[in-house]
């Protein structure tokens, strides 16, 4: 009997060593995969994982749209899904293959840019809003003014990251538009305003975190992940969430349709959909998941924190950015080439 | 000329060109393929999430110098993009005769020490190429902003109460692209003045020309090739900055290479992108044309 099990276990070995040769090619955003969930996934399934960094969704798109790139995974962004599909370039989903779908939060199943998540599982969620040094400035933080009509307290030390599309559409709701609108009377409003404020800004640039810990900047238009991570380095820091609105991301994993290891990229879909991983992902770069029973798995800190759980009085301000039509991104790029002209 | 020796000549040529034949066909095909590419999408419609559709369409170069009113509808001329255009020239013309204005002397120290030492001086101004560009712009970024190391020396020295500020200004960018750019205008002018015979500085004086005549009149058309090639070494690249403005000048304002990112990232217009591109290389261009006509015609001896 005892000669049995060894011999069991010895092809059980065996076989996982089989396995051991499987490689997934994860193309993903910078600074997002963290080391220990790769590490965890190799122990557990033998699959080897190489992560690609791309900085934006357009370098993403415009890579994979070229072929040839042997990725099997991509992470775009909720506005980026629906342009996947458009385009073929990633397949529908064989839910057989991921048990783990049934975890997906309820409010992440049915979402307006991949109903029933057919095409996409979650990654991580988060918003934009503003990170602010409290002890600079002690007004309301919970709105755009902060950089579209500027506090004295904050002149010339505000930043704003270079990012077109929400930008533009913090000054578009900011004056009481929808985002993507096609209006140009609102959108005149919307380069006005920012026109008007850009002179108070000290500069259009990425890196907030450590520039808020070390105090170079007071304010910064941010990501919440980079507010708590600031926050952590540097406690007088504090995210505000705009009331007038503000832009909700998911980056969501989807399949290639030129994938060449379809197989490992199920199973590292579905191992990522497990909470105790999901909240992995989270403590890593400091978002959301979107998958249920991640919760109790989150680190102690990032149970509380006010960037991650969005206050209740907050919540209805988010706004899910739709893909904007190509006469709306005309209308925004022309805008953001006058503001940095 | 015997008919042996005409078919041995014939052989060496021949020789000579199946020779270089892998690298000239390297260059033509790592230069003139993506170009032409490039060439090709300038003409195209552009795609509705970037990309291209196989339509023919002036609009990029159209829209390098008008553009579309998008509340009026009105076509104008495009002030943005000059805007941006007038800021890379006006800088790349700056940081060549900052390096300039720091490369001669410097050249000119170097080339008058003794033989043996030279070697050494060349060596140390070669020694930023050992590490890459953009970590040698964030380390300047390290030395000047608020509360970096000038910033913060100058303060504990009792210099100053308020820190400079320095970091995400055109100044910021100036000094970034003056730095990096200067080991190009050294070696070229260093190449020049070696070769300068100084026995021509004696007779200038002899014939009583003052310091400034013979720096004028001997030294200056003598290096000219130097200066034009150290110029042109400088000028080109920075008129395609990227990095530098985008680390030291905060990304407030955009410089061509930063446009043309735009078009093809978050714009989505690839065709005014390759449009652009080729604008830029027609304008490198012209600047070599005018360098390359100066140069000739200084060379000819008068009189």
């Amino acid at each position: 009997m005892k000669r049995t099990l060894t011999a069991l276990a010895f092809l059980a070995a065996t076989t996982s060593l089989a396995q051991a040769e499987g490689v997934l090619n994860l193309y993903n955003w910078g600074n997002y995969t963290g080391p220990d969930l790769l590490a965890k996934f190799e122990a557990e399934t033998g699959i080897k994982v190489t992560v690609t960094d791309y900085d934006s969704n357009d370098t993403a798109l415009a890579k994979i749209e070229a072929g040839g790139h042997g990725f099997d995974l991509v992470v775009p962004s909720t506005n980026y899904v629906p342009i996947f599909v458009q385009k073929g370039l990633a397949v529908e989903l064989d839910m057989a293959k991921l048990p783990n779908h049934a975890n997906i939060a309820p409010e992440w199943m049915d979402v307006a840019w991949d109903p029933g998540r057919t095409h996409s599982v979650p990654w991580q969620w988060g918003s934009i809003g503003m990170s602010v040094n409290t002890a600079v400035y002690t007004g309301d933080i919970n709105t755009s003014a902060i950089f579209l009509d500027v506090p004295d307290e904050l002149k010339g030390k505000i930043n704003v990251v270079p990012e077109m599309t929400d930008v533009v559409n913090l000054a578009v709701m900011y004056v009481g538009g929808e985002p993507c609108t096609e209006d140009t009377e609102v959108l005149k409003k919307a380069r006005d305003v920012l026109l008007a404020a850009k002179p108070h800004w000290i500069s259009m640039d990425y890196g907030a975190t450590e520039k808020l810990a070390n105090n170079d900047w007071a304010a910064s238009v941010n990501w919440n992940g980079s507010s708590m991570r600031a926050r952590l380095a540097n406690d007088t820091v504090a995210h505000g969430y705009p009331k007038e609105g503000y832009p909700i991301f998911m980056d969501s994993v989807m399949l290639l349709a030129d994938a060449q290891n379809v197989e490992e990229a199920y199973t590292f879909m579905n191992f990522i959909m497990e909470p105790e991983n999901a909240a992995m992902i989270s403590a890593f770069a400091r978002y959301n998941n979107g998958i249920a029973g991640s919760e109790a798995f989150m680190p102690e800190d990032m149970k509380t924190a006010p960037e991650v759980v969005t206050p209740e009085e907050h919540q209805a301000a988010g706004v899910f950015l739709p893909t904007c039509s190509p006469t709306a991104q005309q209308y925004m790029t022309a805008i953001w080439t006058e503001l940095l002209k | 000329m015997s008919p042996a020796e005409q078919s041995q000549r014939r052989k060496s040529s021949r020789n000579g060109w199946l020779l270089s034949a892998p690298a000239l066909s390297l260059l033509f095909l790592a230069a003139s393929g993506p170009l032409l590419i490039v060439l090709v999408y300038s003409f195209l419609t552009p795609g509705q999430y970037g990309n291209v559709i196989w339509e023919f369409s002036l609009d990029g170069w159209v829209g390098i110098l008008f553009t579309r009113d998008i509340f009026d509808g009105t076509m104008n001329l495009a002030d943005a993009h000059l805007t941006i255009f007038w800021r890379s020239v006006k800088l790349s013309l700056m940081t060549t005769a900052l390096t300039f204005a720091l490369g001669f002397p410097t050249a000119w120290f170097i080339a008058t020490r003794p033989p043996a030492q030279r070697a050494m001086w060349l060596f140390l101004i070669t020694i930023p190429f050992w590490t890459n560009l953009l970590i040698r712009t964030f380390a300047i970024n390290e030395v000047i902003r608020n509360e970096g190391l000038m910033n913060t020396v100058l303060i504990s020295l009792g210099l100053i109460s308020e820190p400079i500020r320095l970091i995400n200004t055109d100044t910021a960018v100036f000094i970034g692209m003056a730095y990096v750019y200067l080991p190009l205008m050294v070696l070229p002018l260093f190449a020049a003045i070696d070769r300068f015979d100084m026995k021509l500085l004696e007779a200038g004086y002899d014939l009583y020309a003052s310091r400034l005549q013979v720096l004028r009149h001997v030294i200056l058309p003598i290096v000219k090739p130097g200066i034009i090639a150290g110029s042109i070494l400088v000028f080109v690249p920075s008129l395609g900055a990227y990095v530098t403005p985008r680390v030291l000048g905060g990304g407030k304002n955009m410089m061509i290479g930063n446009f043309i990112e735009l078009q093809f990232g978050q714009g989505r217009n690839w065709p005014l992108g390759a449009a652009l591109s080729m604008a830029l290389l027609l304008i490198v261009m012209a600047a070599l044309l005018i360098y390359v006509r100066a140069s000739t015609k200084g060379s000819n001896p008068h009189g």
